[in-house]
């Protein structure tokens, strides 16, 4: 840090402390940048984060369960010397029906169609393992000319190619479809098919009948490749444990980071990034800005409308980015008693999607700001694995739950406690009893998230991951890779490629196209 | 008025302005054009003399179909700055503006006047519709746009002697009126708003006022006009005057961004030779970081003015490097015989490398000589495209005639 006429000044200033942010503070520290990170919350982590929500009772307040984080990344940043551990890897799926056993999906398969899915697990794998490299990567540029840009072009045309003509057509074939036709295709097993379908539409806008559930699911498979096929897993300490590594290292790197600094906008002059304003009016002078905020909180309201154009405001308005998810948590006097669980299952992942057209039943209410009284749910009891959330012997229960409109008819005052009331009453019919075993309940609808994490709309991908707001588009065009139409300020969040879930991809990709300085 | 109403919409698709009913009665020769919804005389007796009285005497012209917009809030000031490429801040409050507009990739949208009615409050004329734009421009500012065409009824009375008739009509407070200068006056009873505005490059004033009092004020002025040459005129009269003073039409000399759908025929202010409305100092305005770029590579058209050799009218004629018509240049997109300069004159996109003044070009012209096609190459000279500036225009107060 210097000072110039009393304005403090960094090399680099980064937005927000969630964990792109804090990723991509610590790459920029590492590399000999002086770097201040600045949250407007009282503690870091943003969705990524550890909290209590009562007295003894702690819980991953956003994203609860790890799947895509970058093991380069985990590695490269030595977040396990930072304290990162896991409480348990490779989870089970389990998915609960009514009437039926529980139906298991691990790596030794699916139940009856265990042929079937092992074909589905193989293609899937290849396809994935395909698109995964390109998560990790900048996306091209179309039509502005640049050699770098044809190059990364022909490398993923080249992948892609090297999938085989087999592959490749069915690649291309599948690409824009549907989950529901395609898994239709590839079983018959109802209670399979909802729980493969669950993680096609999980924390998106879309019912597994919708367009474009065939990328998601894709997009979810790469995601696990780069985390270098952990499976899901959990950290010690809950999601916050994420952060706090990330923090240890940006800090170990020399990065300064300030928790309850809210950025009021980005100082621009000349056309040009040169810092950021404090709430409190206060300057604090930067080379570059990076901000992980949401792009409509980046672009909209710390830059505002008046220094950027209007179509491309038009197009940032329009960035779809409404969540659809609520999560819900639950502090309880004792374990859950899910019936034909084992130790091992219940410190797995829940699932309650029986089927496809139970999911696209629920998701046909909250297209039109309605729940469903029979939600689609995914259950974590995090302190199984983890003894550090609860009191002994207590326990902490953690759901996401699908379908949560934003604007829900009547208000979200009126419509919580009744939608608080299915979800505990759908759990209750597969864990007997757990009403009675409830000391506490907190249920965050997207408007709740939306506050709590200061994510517009309350989206935990800072949008939706969709064809037109993906890859070489994302967020929108002219605030892609990683750059805005303002010189020196860059976008690091999920907003940006490759998206949503806690990866640390966008953070990291965001530094390095800080660090190689075409501006 | 009465009638444009009475009818179902789709019965009757072209609106009448207020002045309707007084013009109708005077276009001798049947020919109306339709003119952004409404329709509205093209020539009254003949081209030839409406033109002449615009150079020579006065003119009436119903402006009404004019688009206007009424921009008025706390942000309104920051929210022209942005949409347009001038620094509206050094626009006083009783002035008008000749100003453009472009979208992201700095092509032109429009070209209009912008009046500055108050601190907060601007009337912006275009020659077309365009509200989804202007509201698009307005996320994020705290402003109302709204379309007020019908709301006001406008008249432009322009030519050496319209000063003469504002007096004989009891309006001399007018004569003080500076080029872009706004007064606010009474014309009989009726107020009426007064700007030394116009599309002719000669003297002359536009009057803005209430629908209601239309007739009243068009009565006023073709009375007091009588000994002072006043007549009518229709559009293809003033078609001629825009062209010898220079000044574009939009959807002839340049295609609205918004409707191009062909890449590369936009037209960027440096192509247009409108550059000289770009201020790159004031802060950010809509296509700005786009023109910065087009500012360092050059403009690879340019919008020119040309004398043509003959006295036959270029029209939509292809331009070339020489005689032979084997390197082709570009294309006219306007062209008349002038009458006032006596010249073979055009406006004419051309390739960059041959837009400095003086530059020779030629000219592939089509005749139609008793129905017997003709091709005539004649040689242009790329001249200053304000053909016919009089000291008129800008003398205040007017001289008398």
């Amino acid at each position: 840090m210097s000072a110039a006429g009393g304005v403090p000044r960094y090399d680099c200033i980064v937005i927000g402390a969630g964990h792109n942010g804090l990723a991509c503070a610590a790459l920029l520290a590492r590399a000999g940048r002086g770097v201040l990170v600045l949250e407007a919350a009282e503690r870091i982590g943003g969705a990524a984060a550890t909290r209590e929500f009562f007295p003894g009772y702690r819980v991953s307040a956003g994203a609860h369960l790890l799947h895509s984080l970058s093991a380069d990344l985990r590695r490269d940043l030595r977040l396990d010397s930072h304290g990162l551990a896991a409480a348990a890897t490779h989870m089970p799926t389990t998915s609960l029906l009514q009437g039926l056993a529980p139906l298991r999906i691990d790596a030794q398969g699916a139940g009856a169609e265990a042929g079937a899915y092992a074909d589905y697990e193989a293609r899937m794998r290849r396809f994935a393992g395909a698109l995964a490299p390109a998560l990790e990567r900048t996306p091209p540029r179309l039509g502005a000319g640049r050699l770098s840009d044809r190059i990364e072009l022909l490398r993923l045309g080249l992948r892609l190619r090297r999938l085989g003509r087999r592959d490749l057509r069915e690649l291309l074939r599948i690409g824009g479809m549907n989950a529901f036709d395609w898994l239709n295709e590839n079983f018959g097993s109802e209670p399979l098919k909802g729980a493969l379908a669950f993680d096609a539409v999980l924390g998106t806008n879309f019912g597994p009948r919708s367009p474009g559930t065939v990328l998601t699911l894709l997009y979810r498979l790469a995601g696990q490749r780069i985390a270098g096929d952990a499976g899901l897993w959990q950290p010690v300490g809950g999601m916050g444990a994420v952060c706090a590594a990330l923090a240890g290292a940006a800090s170990a790197a020399g990065a300064v980071v300030r928790t309850a600094t809210p950025v009021e906008r980005v100082w621009i002059e000349g056309d040009r990034a040169v810092g950021v304003v404090l709430a409190d009016g206060a300057r604090i002078g930067a080379g570059t800005v990076i901000s992980s905020a949401d792009p409509k909180t980046t672009l909209l309201r710390l830059v505002g409308a008046r220094h950027l154009d209007t179509d491309f405001v038009r197009r940032t308005t329009h960035f779809r980015a409404r969540g659809l998810a609520a999560k819900l948590h639950l502090a309880l006097d004792g374990v859950p008693r899910f019936a034909g669980l084992d130790a091992d299952g219940l410190g797995g992942r829940l699932l309650i999607a029986p089927s496809m057209r139970y999911i696209e039943h629920a998701y046909d209410h909250a297209k039109y700001g309605e729940f469903s009284r029979e939600p689609v749910l995914e259950i974590t009891v995090p302190s199984v694995n983890d003894g550090t959330l609860a009191p002994p012997g207590k326990h902490v229960l953690s759901a996401i739950l699908q379908y949560a409109p934003y604007a829900a008819g009547g208000g979200w005052d009126l419509q919580r406690p009744r939608l608080l009331k299915s979800a505990i009453d759908s759990m209750a019919r597969f864990a007997p009893g757990l009403e009675s075993q409830i000391v506490a309940a907190e249920l965050l609808t997207p408007p709740d998230l939306e506050r709590e994490l200061r994510i517009t709309g309350g989206h935990w991908h800072h949008g939706d991951l969709a064809f037109d707001q993906f890859f070489f588009v994302r967020p929108v065009p002219g605030a892609t890779q990683y750059r805005s139409p303002v010189a020196g300020l860059f976008l690091c969040g999920a907003g940006s490629h490759p998206g949503g879930g806690v990866m640390g991809i966008a953070g990291r990709n965001a530094a390095r196209e800080v660090l190689q300085g075409r501006g | 008025m009465d009638d444009s109403v009475s009818a179902p919409h789709f019965l009757k698709p072209l609106l009448r302005t207020p002045f309707h009913r007084r013009a109708r009665p005077l276009c001798q020769v049947e020919e109306f054009i339709a003119w952004a919804g409404y329709s509205t005389v093209d020539v009254f007796t003949t081209m030839e003399q409406e033109y002449f009285a615009i150079r020579n005497a006065a003119t009436l012209y119903d402006l009404t179909p004019m688009v206007k917009y009424r921009i008025a809030g706390p942000d309104a000031l920051d929210y022209l700055n942005r949409l347009i490429t001038r620094d509206v801040t050094k626009l006083k409050v009783g002035r008008v503006a000749y100003c453009i507009w472009c979208d992201d990739a700095g092509l032109l949208i429009d070209d209009g006047t912008l009046f500055r009615l108050s601190e907060r409050e601007f009337r912006l004329c275009t020659a077309m519709r365009q509200i989804d734009w202007l509201a698009a421009a307005a996320i994020g500012f705290d402003v109302v746009v709204e379309e007020v065409t019908e709301q006001v009824a406008a008249l432009a009375l322009q030519g050496p002697t319209s000063a003469s008739v504002l007096r004989a009509a009891g309006l001399d407070a007018a004569m003080r009126l500076k080029p872009f200068e706004i007064g606010h006056f009474e014309a009989g009873a009726a107020p009426v708003m007064i700007s030394r505005t116009g599309y002719t490059g000669d003297l002359g004033y536009e009057l803005w006022m209430n629908p209601a009092d239309a007739e009243a004020v068009w009565d006023l002025l073709m009375t007091a006009g009588r000994t002072w040459g006043l007549r009518p005129i229709g559009s293809r009269a003033l078609n001629v005057a825009r062209l010898e003073a220079g000044f574009l039409s939009p959807n002839v000399d340049f295609l609205s961004a918004l409707h191009t759908i062909r890449v590369g025929t936009g037209r960027n202010p440096f192509e247009l030779g409108l550059d000289w409305l770009l201020d790159f100092g004031k802060g950010h305005f809509n296509g700005r970081r786009a023109l910065e770029q087009v500012r360092r590579a050059g403009p690879s058209v340019r919008l020119v003015g040309l004398d043509i050799d003959g006295n036959k009218p270029a029209h939509d004629a292809l331009i070339y490097a020489g005689a032979s018509a084997r390197r082709r240049l570009g294309a006219v997109t306007s062209a008349v015989w002038s009458p006032t300069c006596k010249r073979n004159i055009a406006l004419a996109i051309v390739d960059a490398s041959h837009a400095a003044l003086g530059s020779t070009v030629w000219v592939e012209i089509y005749l139609n000589r008793e129905l017997v096609w003709e091709r005539r190459m004649a040689r242009a000279r790329v001249v200053d495209r304000v053909f016919f500036a009089p000291e008129r225009r800008r003398a205040t107060p007017p001289a008398d005639f």
